[in-house]
């Protein structure tokens, strides 16, 4: 694990070119346990997602004509969006209310928001039957207007732009372009208010996708709210990432961190907390609101009638106290544990929309493949590769060059 | 900045976009200015003998296989890859009635609405037809789909969606329908909607103790252009009853009208806020 500090005057004297060439290589030991155990399951994936393309996407998923969208678009898209969604509100504190205290986590939150946008809409890509005509829709040739799933599919690329233009500055950074560093972190404030605008969207989009599936969503999660649902889960989910991601990063990657930011550490995840325990608490509010609204009582008495109350109570309830208790009482290791509870929610939240409670009454069920499962863990982990790659070299924990100076 | 200025114009051109649609969204069929009346099929399940014949003589216009009939096939089968209609035989209160499953061919279609590439098209003569060289394989027409029409063929690296065109090509050459130039029985009866509409009261009409009182297809899903008439409760036939009676689109109308609403105030109120916070810690500092 040895690391060296990002820039180093090693660099200065060294060309561009060589410098990045030497960036390439690998950095800390090879042979990690996640090294041992991602490096098989990528390899395995990319030989299944050969196959993909060159039998049909039927030859390694257990897709339905009933069921079309399943574990790719359910959890890598619709779940993996919302996970990413601590960008947007990491930057809202930053930027927009200048909360300088979550500084520190910003830069791991936009690449990691970044790069959860890359890998799970590029995973779009291999669930789509005819991916060449993907440019379709944006080239302007067949503007699909009506489609909410043009609006997501425009907010996904305009989104991964401007994450790219917010995350710039720490790349000038890392090869010491000073004149552009200055450009890019002049455009910073203007991406992040147009990013948090898209966010709003396409978060709320990814439900409003299910809004004319009005017979095959099970009743107790179809409403017509659910872009608000999606929206406003959107907000603990990104941020329980946050938590758990920033939990992991602080024992990988702590030769990194300076020691200010580490005993700064507690403070933001305290102050996190107190804001899913919050946005939990509109979440569930408006669960409640919705499910008086439908009276969907009687359905409460059935297989999926328990499912849902053991949702709302045991993964958003549950948690949302967890997140206010462990926040009064300053337990950071129980705020751990509220995050990790609060993502199996989420997960559990999206895949009843898309996949479990999506044609629940149908006689045959989708059931994902191994196939289906290896091929996401293959983009989850090659996106932890690249994630620990441009940590390792950029300055994302670490502080960033004296010559940089941060301004909003 | 010239880079976020062009996300900001793209992203302006999209949500105008959406705005101009919705106006489209509000015509309705009925109202449609100096157009062709929507083209449709009324389908008489108590004529129907249940032969089969159409399947044969739909695959036969558009090049499937035939469909494989021995003498024990399942009552009850659904459209596939490679047959855009069926016809399924349900023991109900009235004997044996035979009921043709295809493509109902909505007025305001969720297909079509639900595809970002524009590859399913309500044509103005009424047939909702499948493009090939637009769709990129998404899927979300047979998520949206009420009836669960459009199937897509999972075994194929170029993938096509398959559902019934309402032999588009053979209404281009003023031919009818294969399925409604065959039938033996005249269960089918092809026509402008308004006509069908007007022939199936007459036939409720004259034997109300033939029909059910009902027409299956004026109003599902805001109307369809296939309508259905049945001697019992369209129940008992597997007939979808549960469906909205409005148009499927008009569901996510309400999202995408507030598009360029949340486009236009976040920014300023996002900026506002920005400006208003930052003086605040300006003021502290001094």
């Amino acid at each position: 694990m040895q690391e060296d500090h990002p820039i180093t005057l090693e660099q200065q004297n060294k060309t561009g070119w060589r410098f990045i060439l030497s960036e390439l290589k690998p950095k800390g030991k090879l042979l990690t346990p996640f090294n041992i155990i991602s490096v098989p399951i990528i390899i395995l994936g990319t030989v299944l997602i050969v196959i993909r393309f060159w039998k049909g996407i039927g030859a390694i998923t257990n897709l339905t004509q009933e069921v079309p969208w399943g574990l790719w678009i359910g959890f890598d898209v619709v779940t993996g969006v919302a996970f990413a969604g601590g960008a947007y509100v990491v930057t809202f504190l930053v930027y927009i209310l200048h909360v300088r205290k979550y500084y520190p986590i910003m830069r791991a939150t936009v690449l990691n928001g970044f790069l959860a946008y890359v890998f799970y809409a590029g995973a779009l890509l291999l669930d789509l039957g005819r991916p060449w005509n993907v440019i379709n829709p944006i080239i302007g040739n067949n503007f699909g207007v009506s489609s909410v799933l043009f609006l997501v599919a425009w907010h996904f690329l305009l989104y991964m732009i401007a994450q790219l233009i917010e995350f710039s500055p720490a790349i000038a950074e890392w090869l010491g372009a000073k004149r552009i560093h200055k450009i890019l972190s002049g455009m910073t404030i203007a991406a992040v208010i147009f990013g948090i605008t898209l966010s709003t969207l396409h978060q709320s989009g990814l439900g409003a996708l299910y809004l004319m599936a009005k017979e095959k969503v099970h009743p107790l999660w179809y409403s017509e709210f659910l872009p608000i649902m999606f929206f406003v889960s959107s907000i603990f989910a990104g941020l329980s990432m946050v938590i758990f991601e920033g939990t992991i990063s602080h024992r990988v990657f702590f030769q990194q961190i300076s020691e200010k930011n580490h005993r700064a550490q507690n403070s933001i995840v305290m102050g996190l907390a107190r804001i899913c325990a919050g946005a939990m608490f509109v979440y569930f509010f408006l669960q409640i609101l919705v499910f008086i609204h439908d009276k969907n009582w009687s359905l409460l008495d059935t297989p999926m009638g328990y499912w849902f109350l053991m949702e709302m109570i045991g993964f958003v309830l549950l948690p949302m106290m967890l997140f206010y208790i462990s926040y009064r009482k300053g337990n950071i290791p129980l705020i751990r544990i509220a995050s990790i509870i609060t993502m199996v929610g989420i997960i559990l939240n999206r895949l009843n929309v898309t996949v479990i409670g999506f044609k629940w009454d149908s006689p045959v069920h989708y059931i994902p493949s191994w196939m289906e499962i290896v091929v996401t863990l293959t983009v989850i982990f090659t996106e932890i590769w690249i994630f620990r790659w441009v940590i390792r070299r950029m300055p994302v924990l670490s502080d960033s060059p004296s010559w940089a100076k941060h301004e909003d | 900045m010239s880079i976020s200025r062009r996300g900001f114009f793209k992203a302006v051109f999209a949500s105008g976009a959406v705005m101009a649609l919705g106006r489209e969204l509000h015509a309705s069929p009925s109202t449609r200015k100096g157009g062709i009346e929507f083209r449709g099929m009324l389908y008489d399940s108590t004529l129907c003998k249940g032969c089969h014949g159409c399947e044969f003589d739909c695959a036969e216009a558009h090049n499937l296989p035939y469909p494989e009939l021995g003498q024990d096939i399942p009552p009850v089968r659904s459209t596939s890859e490679h047959q855009r209609t069926v016809v399924n035989t349900y023991q109900t209160s009235k004997g044996e009635v035979y009921v043709k499953v295809q493509c109902m061919h909505c007025n305001e279609p969720a297909c079509v609405a639900a595809c970002l590439t524009q590859a399913m098209f309500k044509s103005k003569a009424g047939p909702v037809i499948w493009r090939e060289d637009k769709c990129m394989g998404c899927r979300y027409c047979m998520v949206s789909c009420p009836f669960n029409i459009p199937k897509f063929e999972y075994h194929s690296p170029n993938p096509k969606i398959i559902k019934c065109d309402m032999c588009y090509d053979r209404l281009k050459i003023g031919e009818i329908p294969a399925c409604a130039a065959n039938c033996p029985n005249e269960a089918l009866f092809y026509g402008t909607r308004r006509q069908l509409i007007k022939e199936a009261r007459r036939r409720i009409v004259e034997n109300p103790t033939k029909y059910a009182d009902y027409l299956y297809g004026e109003d599902e899903a805001g109307g369809t252009c296939w309508l259905y008439l049945s001697p019992v409760k369209f129940e008992e036939i597997g007939m979808k009853t549960n469906l909205q009676k409005s148009s499927y689109p008009a569901l996510t109308k309400g999202f995408l009208y507030s598009v360029p609403t949340i486009f236009v105030l976040f920014p300023a109120l996002l900026l506002g806020i920005h400006q208003a916070t930052k003086n605040n810690q300006q003021k502290k500092e001094d």
